[in-house]
């Protein structure tokens, strides 16, 4: 009955162009189980940024997702550089993307924000020079 | 309107359409990615310069409903076979981003 369904995924930090692989078998997996697409795409979104910000900031890390009955738990972990100041990072626009991230329309500073404005709640732990920890809950019921 | 309905009215060339008959509504124009997952609504038309592999994803996870290439970009056989195989469709254009605005905003 309480049984969670949980999916585990490693994210490879070397190769943007297989980006995303992760987000995109979780959105599958969600319509399997038949969830509102509105649910989903919520999902989908705010996994694929923190994916990304996992490739081009931290150099790959961990995904796990949990489907609970009123609740979807999106964990990413990396071991990467860490973030310095999390209220800098949040701003709409700050980036610390390289030119070559950018040039592939990445980097705009936008994904901390939309990983919060698609997510019912986000929490961080980060630690320089250890890595960041971030949870995401997308609410199932209202 | 279809998406194939659109192609046709704008005169838009079909680059990858495995989803033709996918209902679109509205639009988004830009390049940002993050900005397009931010801003743009589900099935809508997203008209963009950018053209490498991660915009089928950005359009896949965002439910997109499909991505019109403007101002003569090309797509390469990569992008356009991932496009296929995850059933996003990709039309293209001469027009300026503007000029495609502009053509499919008399429509949708
Ligand atoms: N997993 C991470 N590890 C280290 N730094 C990160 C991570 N995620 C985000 N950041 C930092 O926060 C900044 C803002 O992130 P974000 O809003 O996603 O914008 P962008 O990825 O476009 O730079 C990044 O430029 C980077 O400095
Ligand atoms: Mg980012």
């Amino acid at each position: 009955m309480n049984e969670s369904l949980t999916f585990h995924f490693d994210v490879d930090g070397t190769d943007f162009t297989s980006a995303g692989q992760a987000s995109a078998n979780v959105k599958r997996s969600l319509r399997q189980l038949g969830l509102a697409p509105d649910i989903i795409r919520q999902v989908s979104i705010a996994m694929y940024e923190g994916e990304i910000n996992m490739v081009i900031h931290a150099g790959g890390g961990e995904a796990d997702v949990t489907v609970f009955e009123d609740k979807i738990e999106i964990v990413l972990k990396d071991h990467g550089p860490g973030i310095k100041d999390i209220d800098l990072a949040m701003q709409e626009g700050y980036s610390t993307a390289t030119d070559t991230v950018r040039s592939l329309g990445f980097g705009a500073g936008m994904g901390l924000p939309n990983m919060k404005r698609y997510t019912d709640e986000m929490h961080i732990e980060t630690e320089v020079g250890k890595g960041t920890t971030i949870k995401m809950y997308v609410n199932l019921t209202d | 309107m279809t998406v194939n309905e659109l192609a046709a009215k704008c005169s838009l060339n079909p680059v990858a359409v495995p989803d033709g008959e996918k209902e679109v509504e509205g639009g988004y124009a830009g390049d940002l990615l993050s900005w397009v997952m931010g801003r743009a609504r589900e099935n809508c038309a997203w008209i963009t310069i950018m053209s490498n592999i991660n915009i089928v994803a950005v359009a896949s996870l965002a439910d997109i409903g499909c991505i019109i290439l403007a101002e003569g970009v090309t797509a390469d056989e990569n992008v356009i076979a991932t496009a296929n195989e995850k059933g996003v469709n990709i039309l293209s254009t001469q027009m300026t981003a503007y000029e495609t605005a502009v053509a499919i905003g008399k429509l949708i």
